[in-house]
């Protein structure tokens, strides 16, 4: 296998609080490949954004990376700071943000962010970069892009603007893209066009695309691998039709019988019961052990195994094919 | 737009007839100008035949309507001191306190952003902290106390400046400047010092509020993952943004350098409109006070139409039409 366009490993980001050391992202392990989509499910708070945030380096402050390695196409990028880490993002890695609106800046037209945007990573003349512009525009789908290079932010449709904020983060053509919940804010209807557009985009470029989401249906439509996480940790790491039809971790199990599916037909739909633990009063063990049936003395005391980026399924001593095959 | 514009210039004209209307008022309430203009050896033929000469024997509103009618041509009548149109000695003394005006605006639009910029981007720097302490000074020190210890200071203790005065005056047409003069630039530090400082420190800190809260807008987290350079992320995306709530305060601000240059002019013996005024007020010269705050009222009004034209220049999303508006 060649090596993947974002490779993380063991990644542990800390928020020190006067309460004491949180833990937003444990220990987290992953790869994406070139023209590839890896979904990142979980509730809020699960540590999916901040994982994101800490890959092109946006993390707030006092969030900080405290270990683990981030490779960019086998160059390591966690310890850039200021200028090189600036260099890298735009260029090699982009970022889609979840609102639309208020993403773009108001008060310039697309075509300025755009070619400022070109020209700061591409040497390009003025002329040249309006032109790119108008064909980054002309790729997501914005019709008479010659004309519309000149709007405000404010002249499109919330679906438009999502467009344009994707053509803004490819338009430098990175590798990696980042895109964090890119469909919450938007219609329904106008979500299954920018997943669709996401994906043609990741095929047509090979570009590699992170896609944070709590959405299992974005998930299930556009992602080729996908990753389930709680408290900051991976819970399960695999292909989406297996994960989808055959989770390992009961805790994704539990995530499934909780998605509505128009092809089951059940009544009511199951919940998982209680609620994910704050960061400042994660249980000994498991994480998940408070909710989760099948729980022992060993999830109770022992956290679960950490989940290699290439190896495993589901970071659960008891995986469920395997109590499956125990009790068959 | 043009409708916006006219609905503005009407509102403005109904604010200049209700001042005008409190200008003219004083003539008839504030006691009799008749006892100060004549002496204690008066006959009332006398009394009676200046009373007519000035008008004063007619009812309120036809006085009110000659007010008006004259007021509109510039006319404001005799000074009852000086016995010269008021509009020529106001002429005569507007250069001086335009000028003042214009450098302290200069001094606190210029200082106020610039390091309004500056300790909002370095927000835990120790120099934006020294600032924004020593900022607190300029705000809770009274103008004519600061002016007073300048002047102990340059003047008395150090002699590099002139403490009173405008120095040698150069005249150009009707027009009398102090910029072309050495020692009227000199004189003119401490006063524009003096005047633009709680301006400026007013305009600093709106600023600094200001552009804190743009920073923390997602479309500068966006355009940070772009690899957009902090300074045009600063002074291009941030700043044009910061800007819109700045220029109200700002234009109101401008707008009372003009009015409160009383102070300033008193304690520098500044002979512009405001001394002029502070001497009409003891005088009891009524023309000479109506005409003031006429023309303070002219200025304040045209500063707000010239503000809220600004918007137009700055925000796009006001240019809209109307009718254009909602859709894609």
């Amino acid at each position: 296998m060649s090596t993947p366009v974002l490779s993380v490993r063991d990644l542990v980001v800390e928020i020190p609080t006067r309460k004491g050391l949180l833990k937003p992202v444990d220990g987290v392990s992953f790869d994406i490949a070139a023209g590839e989509i890896l979904g990142v499910v979980g509730e809020s708070g699960a540590g999916k954004s901040m994982t994101g945030n800490a890959v092109i380096g946006l993390l707030d402050r006092p969030a900080r990376i405290a270990a683990g390695e981030v490779r960019l196409l086998g160059d390591p990028i966690q310890n850039l700071k200021g200028e090189a880490l600036r260099r890298q993002r735009g260029k090699r890695m982009g970022m889609i943000f979840q609102d639309p609106l208020t993403s773009l800046n108001p008060l310039l037209t697309v075509g300025e962010q755009l070619t400022e945007t070109i020209r700061e990573h591409l040497d390009v003349s003025k002329s040249e970069a309006l032109n790119r512009a108008i064909a980054a525009l002309e790729e997501v789908g914005i019709p008479a892009a010659r004309q519309r290079i000149d709007s405000y932010p404010h002249e499109f449709s919330g679906g438009m603007r999502q467009r344009v904020v994707i053509a803004l983060a490819l338009c430098a053509e990175p590798e990696l893209v980042i895109a964090d919940e890119p469909t919450t804010a938007l219609d329904v209807s106008v979500q299954a066009q920018i997943i669709a557009l996401l994906k043609r985009l990741c095929r047509e470029r090979g570009v590699a695309v992170m896609l944070v989401t709590h959405d299992m249906g974005v998930i299930a439509e556009a992602a080729d691998r996908i990753a389930v996480m709680y408290a900051g940790r991976m819970a399960e790491l695999g292909p989406v039709r297996d994960v989808i039809t055959k989770p390992h971790h009961p805790y994704t199990a539990g995530l499934m019988a909780s998605t509505p599916v128009a092809s089951r037909g059940q009544k009511r739909l199951r919940q998982i019961p209680g609620a994910m633990p704050r960061l400042d009063a994660l249980p000994d063990g498991c994480a998940f052990h408070p909710r989760c049936e099948k729980a022992t003395d060993k999830c109770r005391a022992e956290p679960g195994p950490t989940l290699a980026a290439d190896e495993g399924r589901a970071a659960c001593w008891y995986p469920l094919t395997q109590t499956k095959e125990a009790t068959a | 737009m043009l409708a916006y514009i006219i609905r503005r210039v009407a509102q403005s004209i109904l604010v200049l007839l209700v001042t005008g209307f409190v200008a003219f008022s004083m003539f008839s309430f504030v006691g009799d100008p008749i006892d100060n203009m004549l002496g204690q050896e008066r006959t009332v033929a006398d009394i009676a035949r200046l009373r007519e000469q000035l008008g004063l024997d007619q009812p309120f509103f036809v006085q009110y309507w000659r007010f008006l009618e004259q007021a509109a041509q510039g006319n404001f009548g005799l000074s009852y001191r000086q016995g010269r149109p008021v509009s020529d000695i106001l002429i005569e003394r507007l250069p001086a306190t335009l000028e003042l005006a214009f450098v302290s605006g200069l001094l606190a639009l210029c200082g106020g952003i610039g390091l309004g910029i500056f300790t909002a981007i370095r927000k835990r720097g120790v120099s934006a902290n020294v600032i924004m302490t020593l900022s607190l000074v300029g705000v809770s020190l009274p103008t004519f106390l600061i002016g007073i210890l300048l002047i102990y200071l340059f003047s008395v203790e150090l002699g590099w400046l002139p403490s009173f005065g405008r120095g040698e005056v150069t005249r150009l047409g009707g027009w009398t400047t102090g910029f072309l003069t050495e020692s009227g630039l000199k004189a003119l530090i401490l006063p524009a010092i003096t005047l633009g400082l709680y301006q400026m420190t007013l305009i600093m800190r709106l600023v600094r509020t200001e552009m804190l809260e743009v920073l923390r807008m997602d479309y500068i987290r966006f355009a940070r993952a772009r690899g957009i350079r902090e300074r045009a992320i600063n002074f291009h995306h941030a700043l044009k943004n910061t800007l819109v709530p700045v220029i109200t305060i700002t234009g109101l601000q401008l707008g009372s350098i003009i009015a409160f240059a009383i102070i300033t002019e008193t304690v520098f013996q500044w002979p512009g409109v405001g001394l002029l005024f502070i001497n009409a007020v003891q005088f009891v010269d009524i023309p000479v006070m109506a005409a003031y705050l006429m023309m303070i009222s002219v200025m304040f009004v045209g500063i707000n139409l010239i503000v809220d034209l600004l918007y137009f220049a700055i925000d796009p999303r006001l240019r809209v039409d109307r009718s254009a508006a909602g859709g894609h």
